[in-house]
């Protein structure tokens, strides 16, 4: 790769950002819009049903704790994202690989609770296709809730495979580029941020109201 | 720069390069086979409607009893014809064509820069194409056959189809990633690697079509993604997100718990399919109005309405597809809005296409194969355009929603219009990429021929629809109305074959002309702007020395020049 394209690490003056950032922040704008439709489709579906047939997440069975807790552990990996970014703004290294491996092991905190709790629903028969109530007119809240959530694992599960791969490969770029690595950092964040936050639109729609 | 290139393999040089200009010659080809492949498809379904039950000619011996019988087409064969016709030609003829073609090629170039912002991104964007149009391919071999729910894959139709939905629906989520990788890239690339001097008002109308193109592309397939999956699951999962409760499929009550939608599909495909027509034609503006401005030797005539009027095109394109719906019994407060919306957009259009056509007015028009295309592209458009209205109205939408009406308004917009504009750019643009000019006797062949049967082929469909012909029927004979316009339909059919038939000129002239020794001057139209300024064909990295914008896009005949076109990129006039 002989060409140079700039503003690979200089912002660009126009826009005040490096064309990753840019990137990033477009790619999301497409993600608002994916999700967006997904919530739409939940208003649409919950205000066609009947509402003695549409059930809180608590008499669907979800655990209002164990959410609550896995709300927590996500908002707690965001936290430790900005602080491995901070880390490599203030060139500590070390500081870095500690802070990127809890976000990295907190994700997995989180896929693993989601885990039990689809065991959980496995385990007293309530798979994707089951209707809410079973008998009558059901609606289809269990269908979004698997739908929306599995996506949204796979939202997470796809952020911590770049993350893995960023703190035992792309790592070696701090010997040669700190700038582009740090930008590369707080690219990974923004998305892991932004997954975040549909999770903390996620647990109120679906275990809350 | 170039020579570092050089030494790369055959595959890192063709298959899996990074360079927007291969990268843009890859999607080119492609789009053009599964263009013809789609076009074949649809050639079989004219020989069913103009001579319904009789064998088809040569081909129908070779297809298998699941397709034909005794030669002559089954029902089921029809509908996936339809349905893939469809999608064929959408998502992977025209829109790679557009974007991933011409958009690959000519907006790194006219802008000045090296490459794309994120080159293997665009590889990767590419990729995914293939691999979304190898899965749609694949599904004509599926037992039960590819998807044949029509391309808008309606639920629950769509939902208790055989497994070729299935196929068509994972195929369509490549597809859309490709498109949301290769929109991304545009945008950024546009944003950011502009050659110096190169301000908002001096970018080039196609790259400004380019741009709201790739708004429309990101922001408007993501819902469609998220309707797939519905689907998906609705299939794959036994969901009834688009099943209401107690459906009845023929006689038989469908195992599915119900309690959803099926109105939410028709909405969250309509919310990417609408601004996928302005995806569809905006691109082919584009080309018209480079076209246009060099061939008539002087500046567009409105360049900043123009540019105007295709944003506000793009923005109100995401507030009009329920115009698509008005026979669902959405309700009378839903269509009000959307017919105004409808009627709104239409100002925006008819701006673009009335700037087009004053910038004619007083020229010496050069009357170059490209500039053929461009000038049938008004009238063409024009036509498409205008009989949308009545469509955008919900009284007379009751009459011709459905109807070959509607196919006929649909493919006025983007055969004559968008497939004319993609001639124009390959005429114009040609030179560019191999060095060598088209033969003009066998353009102007190619050009005349399309011309007429294109309209052979469509405008018998108006009047075919205003008699009230479904689009959907396999025989419309078996009614005294669809055999009242038989005559009809057996003339938009051999229109079609000829017109098939029109493009072996095209064919031989593309492959011929790349072997002539004669070579193409750089700046062989005596064009302005910036992609005429590297070598031809651009190497590497596109520009020998870093471009600098002096001036607009349209510089032509400037008085008291002593040449009638100044270059973006020449300071002084010497």
């Amino acid at each position: 790769m002989s060409v140079v394209i700039p503003y690979q690490v200089e912002p660009h003056p126009v826009t005040g950002v490096t064309s990753g950032k840019l990137g990033i922040w477009l790619f999301l704008a497409s993600e608002v819009m994916l999700f967006g439709a997904l919530f739409s489709s939940y208003v649409l579906l919950r205000v066609g049903a009947a509402v003695e047939n549409w059930p809180t997440g608590v008499e669907a069975g979800l655990n209002v704790p164990i959410g609550t807790a896995n709300t927590l552990v996500l908002i707690t990996s965001s936290i430790t994202m900005v602080m491995a970014w901070a880390s490599l703004k203030m060139d500590n290294l070390a500081a870095f690989r500690r802070y990127f491996g809890t976000t990295i092991a907190l994700g997995l905190v989180f896929l693993v609770v989601k885990a039990f709790e689809y065991s959980d629903k496995f385990g007293h028969h309530i798979f994707p296709a089951t209707g809410w109530p079973e008998a009558g007119d059901p609606s289809v809240f269990y269908g979004l809730y698997f739908t929306l959530t599995g996506l949204h694992a796979l939202h997470v599960i796809l952020g911590i495979l770049v993350n893995l791969w960023l703190l035992f490969f792309g790592v070696a770029l701090w010997k040669t580029d700190k700038e582009r690595l740090t930008g590369r950092i707080e690219i990974a964040g923004l998305y892991w941020h932004f997954v975040d936050l549909v999770w903390i639109f996620l647990f109120p729609t679906l275990y809350l109201l | 720069m170039s020579d570092e290139h050089s030494d790369l393999g055959f595959l890192r040089k063709y298959v899996f390069s990074t360079d927007h200009k291969t990268i843009g010659i890859q999607y080119g080809i492609t789009a053009l086979v599964f263009l013809f492949f789609g076009f074949s498809l649809m050639m079989m379904m004219r020989w069913q409607l103009a001579y319904p039950g009789s064998a088809i000619p040569i081909i129908g011996g070779l297809l298998p009893d699941t397709l034909v019988d005794r030669g002559a087409m089954l029902p089921d064969f029809y509908n996936q014809l339809g349905a893939m016709h469809g999608t064929i030609m959408v998502f992977m003829g025209i829109v790679p064509l557009a974007v991933g073609a011409f958009g690959n090629y000519v907006v790194p170039l006219q802008i000045g820069a090296p490459d794309m912002a994120f080159p293997r991104l665009n590889m990767m964007s590419y990729q995914a194409f293939v691999i979304g149009g190898i899965v749609m391919l694949a599904s004509f071999f599926l037992p039960g056959g590819a998807a044949s729910s029509g391309w808008t894959s309606y639920a629950p139709l769509a939902v208790t189809a055989t497994t070729g939905q299935t196929f068509w629906l994972i195929g369509m989520i490549f597809l859309i990633a490709s498109s949301l990788l290769g929109a991304l890239n545009f945008i950024v690339t546009i944003l950011h690697i502009r050659a110096e001097g190169l301000t908002f008002f001096r970018l080039p109308f196609f790259v400004w079509s380019q741009l709201v193109t790739a708004f429309l592309l990101l922001l408007a397939f993501p819902p469609l993604q998220a309707a797939a999956i519905f689907q998906l699951m609705d299939r794959l999962a036994g969901t009834s997100f688009f099943l209401p409760s107690g459906l009845v499929v023929g006689g038989e009550q469908i195992v599915a718990a119900g309690g959803g939608s099926p109105l939410l599909w028709q909405h969250l495909f309509w919310f990417l399919a609408h601004p996928e027509v302005y995806v569809l034609i905006l691109p082919g503006m584009g080309i018209i109005a480079e076209v246009i401005a060099n061939n008539t030797r002087k500046p567009l005539w409105g360049y900043r309405p123009m540019v105007y009027s295709l944003l506000v095109l793009g923005f109100l394109s995401f507030g009009v597809w329920a115009h698509h719906m008005y026979m669902t019994g959405m309700g009378t407060t839903m269509s009000t809005f959307f017919q105004i919306t409808t009627m709104i957009i239409s100002i925006p259009s008819v701006i673009i296409l009335t700037c087009l056509v004053i910038s004619l007015w007083g020229a010496s028009i050069r009357f170059s194969v490209a500039m053929l295309f461009a000038l049938a592209f008004l009238p063409m458009f024009g036509i498409g355009g205008l009989t949308g209205l009545p469509l955008g109205l919900a009284a007379p939408d009751a009459h011709l929603h459905d109807t070959y009406y509607v196919i006929g308004h649909f493919h006025y917009v983007v055969a004559p219009g968008t497939i004319f504009a993609m001639f124009a750019g390959i005429y114009y643009w040609y030179p560019k990429a191999t060095g060598r000019t088209l033969n003009v006797t066998l353009g102007k062949v190619h050009f005349w021929l399309s011309f007429i049967f294109m309209n052979g082929v469509f405008m018998p469909m108006m009047f075919e629809g205003m008699a009230g012909v479904s689009r959907r029927l396999f025989d419309p004979t078996i009614y005294d109305h669809g055999a009242a316009v038989h005559g009809l339909t057996v003339m938009t059919s051999w229109s079609a074959w000829c017109l098939a038939a029109a493009q072996i000129p095209f064919i031989i002239n593309f492959f011929w002309s790349m072997r002539k020794t004669e070579r193409a001057e750089e700046n062989p139209w005596q064009a302005t702007t910036l992609e005429w300024a590297t070598p031809t064909p651009p190497p590497h990295g596109n520009f020998t020395e870093t471009p600098v914008v002096y001036r607009g896009p349209y510089e032509y005949s400037v008085p008291g020049a002593d040449r009638d076109f100044s270059p973006q990129y020449v300071k002084q006039e010497a």
